[in-house]
């Protein structure tokens, strides 16, 4: 009979050395080379003269700007959100909440460009009803308020969400108690739900902080038309730019977004500290306030929003994407399918880019699937005390905004790789390193909850029925999160396909994503292939967010984003 | 198939405290049915854990003849131990059917074919429940999981089957037919038997051998027989089999079962004697025209009889039984026929 020095553990001794081994390169190593640039080039001086720069504070005042006045929007309109359609007796909110979460999963280039083809001189959609602007009027989101208007549309989700997993957590008999002490509907709000529903509103508020700081796709759209650079549109102007001082630049210019980041993420979790709300969430909890005659009213407010916010939005892409040119007024008789055969068909580049995007997504998120089913094992089952530092440690990179772990990427991999002597900069694999990196966390979540969900006799008595570590997990542990890691392949796929920010930056001929050459083609004034190949994309989304709201009944709580 | 050996056997968890096992030493005799009783937190399942392989003992070995199965250096792993476990909570593979759960340790071992599917019938008709061999754990009731998951260690023939509060879901009445299919289920397998249970009523019906433990410590090892007459100590006397522990000043007198004569010319000399602690049995208790004086505090109808709690002149509790019904408040007199010093 073999002996062996297994503590006790389920696992393997190799299993522990892979999860180091990849957290070390998915996060500990970008991050900490990102950290030594810009500490090293900040000591030798570099910092003086980036700092003096009033380009650079004219930036980050920018930012704070739209982020602030974003973060507010997406409070009022997520929050409002939130507390109308769990608190109260609206009817359709299975809809109103799908909705509503639609925009979060949209890619931001392709908000900005829906608003852009509902507002301004040449929308196509004003024009078909005959209210645009008289031309050479100026578009009115190519400025700070579009920004952070924008902002909040995209970022509400996350609010609604914050918010929402709140309520849902508070306590039923409290709020009845309080009814039968004789406080009226309004007074039970007033007293008891807002109060205790403040942390979830603040983290919200803060999470959709560091989500608009870190925002890429809407200021390069509306941005830097009219002159308005962000910090992560700042950076990517000086990579266009290349020049001797960029690394030193753009490292420290990531550290600035990566300590407002840090800030936020450390107010949302002070404020969550303690509450595990996911776990205590009650579904299927019947409202608590009826409307009454208010219903109607309450109803039409959510739907013009969804309306306002959505709706309009896509039916302005849609209509700029079958305008014959831009500018060019849209009717029945002009209206025409080529934009659509032109990027399917004729266009090379968006060819490769649609090929680039669906490679690198199904590459990443089947890859990372194998990755994280390890990972989850170890971090679900050991009892090892540096379980919990591997998790934050994993967690990091998504956390950060993109564009910081893109330039983290750069630096480690702008020059050839040591040992092989091979320079992976500017290939394709750059793009799918960085997309492991990012997507890490995402794709490890929804295995971790299923993890957390399995009973560990079940693993216990396949132990005893003699089965090994492999066989265990291909017989008893895979079947059983199959589910979840499906879910967690759908969502990698879903956000690693509409993403912009790190391509953005790690592109070069031949290796763009969908992301880049929605963003190229608007840049180059072909505002409706551009559209074109956004409305594809809004269909692709929508149809794999189907997919994941028709499984989520067979998934653990909180894998599905937009559901609590 | 050998003899089970707890060698001083202890286990501290990392948490600190004290520890969850403490210097127990035990030997289950091959084919011997074995109940590990105590109350909720008192190291029994993680004595089971140990046994099976899932936690690692900090200090003592665990031996299977002269096997080391684990001590504080090494252990084997519990694919290689030959044990089989019924746990609580059945631990039934929800993605597998019936006949593929109670099959899978057949399939890990490589039995294939004919003799893996004969197998298999033969164990699903020790448990009766040939008929459902293709539906799915979760189309099953309580019993039914339970009758699966004690298939699935009959299969392979284990030389230990290590059964956790394998009752404690189930309702009282399935309790009891479950009870007679797990003493059907060791006669047949002749396998050595490991059952934790909180519930002493469980563990004297089944058990040839009974181990109770408190805060970590093995408190006595005995047949049922024994530990429920001649328990030691107040934590085994207070938890195996009804009774009424007394403060008597008994500490001088050497025999430790007390007869009424005996009890009484204790009290009387009591004055300048260390007291001791006896066990009363409620059956020992009768209630007569003669004896000392007590109060009836409760009284509960049982159907073939009255169980009462009555209350000495000095506060002291005691427990019997009555034919005839008595009220609340009543006085009576009762004689203590025998009593066990503790």
């Amino acid at each position: 009979m073999s002996r062996s020095l297994n503590r006790g553990n389920s696992q393997p001794r190799w299993l522990f050395s892979f999860v180091v081994v990849v957290i070390f390169f998915l996060s500990v190593l970008p991050l900490g080379r990102l950290a030594a640039t810009g500490i090293s080039s900040a000591l030798q001086g570099g910092a003086r003269e980036l700092l003096s720069d009033p380009a650079v504070w004219q930036a980050v005042y920018d930012t704070l700007t739209t982020s602030f006045l974003g973060m507010i929007a997406a409070v009022i309109l997520g929050g409002g959100f939130a507390l109308l359609l769990t608190l109260f007796d609206v009817r359709g909110k299975t809809a109103l909440g799908f909705l509503f979460m639609l925009p979060t999963m949209i890619p931001p280039q392709v908000t900005a460009l829906s608003w852009i083809g509902m507002t301004g001189p040449s929308s196509a959609l004003l024009k078909a009803i005959g209210m645009a602007p008289p031309l050479g009027s100026p578009q009115p989101l190519y400025s700070i308020g579009g920004i952070a208007l924008l902002y909040g549309v995209q970022n509400a989700p996350l609010v609604f969400l914050s918010l929402r997993a709140g309520l849902l957590a508070l306590p039923r008999d409290g709020v009845e108690a309080a009814r039968l002490s004789g406080a009226s509907s309004w007074q039970v709000l007033k007293d008891i739900i807002l109060p205790l529903s403040l942390p979830g509103f603040v983290a919200g508020a803060a999470i959709a902080f560091v989500s608009c700081v870190g925002n890429f796709g809407i200021p390069a759209i509306l941005g830097i038309p009219a002159s308005i650079y962000t910090l992560p549109t700042l950076i990517y102007t000086k990579f266009a730019a290349f020049g001797p001082g960029t690394f030193a630049d753009v490292s420290l210019l990531s550290g600035l977004i990566a300590i407002l980041s840090v800030i936020g993420l450390t107010v949302e979790e002070r404020v969550l500290r303690g509450r595990d709300y996911r776990v205590i969430g009650l579904s299927g909890q019947v409202a608590m306030f009826r409307l009454g005659n208010w219903r109607l009213v309450g109803e039409f407010v959510l739907w013009l929003a969804i309306f306002v916010t959505l709706v309009m939005p896509l039916t302005a892409l849609v209509a700029s994407s079958l305008a014959p040119a831009y500018g060019v007024p849209l009717t029945p008789a002009t209206a025409t399918l080529d934009a659509y055969r032109e990027v399917l068909f004729r266009q090379a580049i968006t060819r490769t880019a649609f090929f680039n995007s669906i490679f690198l997504s199904l590459a990443t998120a089947l890859g990372l699937l194998v990755v994280t089913v390890l990972t989850g094992y170890y971090l679900v089952r050991s009892k090892s005390r540096l379980a919990p530092v591997l998790s934050a440690l994993a967690e990091i990179p998504y956390a950060l905004p993109g564009i910081v772990l893109a330039v983290a990427l750069i630096l480690v991999f702008a020059a050839p790789i040591s040992i092989i002597g091979i320079s992976i900069y500017g290939t394709i694999w750059i793009i799918l390193l960085a997309y492991f990196s990012s997507f890490f966390a995402v794709s490890l979540k929804p295995v971790v909850s299923a993890f957390r969900q399995l009973d560990p006799s079940l693993e216990e008595a396949a132990r005893l029925s003699g089965a090994g570590f492999g066989r265990r997990l291909t017989d008893i542990v895979v079947p059983l999160v199959a589910p979840a890691a499906g879910a967690s392949v759908i969502l990698v796929f879903l956000i690693a396909c509409n993403e912009l920010t790190v391509s953005a930056i790690l592109w070069s001929a031949g290796t763009q994503t969908l992301g880049v050459a929605i963003y190229n083609l608007d840049d180059s004034g072909s505002f409706n292939l551009a559209a074109a190949l956004s409305v594809l994309v809004v269909i692709m989304v929508i149809a794999m967010m189907l997919v994941l709201e028709l499984m989520a009944k067979r998934l653990p709580k909180g894998v599905v984003p937009w559901r609590s | 198939m050998a003899k089970l050996i707890l060698n001083r056997l202890s286990k501290a968890f990392e948490t600190g405290g004290r520890p969850a096992v403490n210097d127990v030493s035990l030997e289950v005799r091959d084919g011997g049915f074995l109940a590990l009783l105590g109350p909720s937190g008192c190291g029994k399942t993680t004595v089971l854990r140990m046994i099976a392989g899932f936690e690692q003992p900090t200090d003592g070995s665990i031996l299977l003849g002269d096997r080391v199965l684990a001590d504080a250096g090494e252990m084997v792993a519990p694919e290689h131990r030959n044990m089989a476990m019924v746990f609580q909570s059945y631990a039934l593979w929800p993605h597998m059917s019936v006949a593929d759960n109670v099959g899978y340790p057949l399939k890990v071992r490589g039995v294939t074919g004919e003799r893996r599917t004969s197998k298999i019938r033969e164990a699903l008709a020790a448990v009766r429940l040939e008929d459902y061999a293709d539906r799915r754990p979760a189309d099953l009731s309580g019993g039914q999981r339970q009758r699966v998951a004690l298939a699935r260690c009959l299969v392979t023939e284990p030389d230990v089957v290590l059964l956790d509060e394998p009752l404690a879901n189930l309702d009282r009445h399935l309790r009891q037919e479950m009870e007679e299919t797990f003493r059907e289920f060791h006669a047949r397998s002749g396998a050595t038997m490991i059952y934790v249970t909180h519930d002493q009523a469980e563990a004297m019906a089944l058990a040839t051998d009974v181990a109770v433990m408190s805060e970590g410590r093995l408190l006595q090892v005995a047949s049922p027989q024994e530990i429920y007459a001649r328990p030691e100590g107040r934590l085994v006397g207070g938890l195996v089999g009804q009774g009424a522990i007394l403060t008597w000043p008994a500490a001088s007198v050497n025999e430790r079962l007390l007869d009424w004569a005996t009890l009484q010319q204790l009290l009387s000399l009591s004055h300048g004697t260390d007291c001791a602690d006896i066990l009363v049995r409620p059956q020992d208790v009768e209630i007569g025209v003669e004896g000392m004086p007590a109060t009836v505090t409760s009284v509960l109808f049982e159907g073939e009889r009255y169980s009462l709690k009555l209350t000495l002149g000095d506060d002291q509790v005691l427990r019997a039984f009555s034919r005839r019904p008595v009220k609340v408040g009543d006085a009576v007199s009762v004689v203590i026929r025998s009593a066990w010093r503790l």
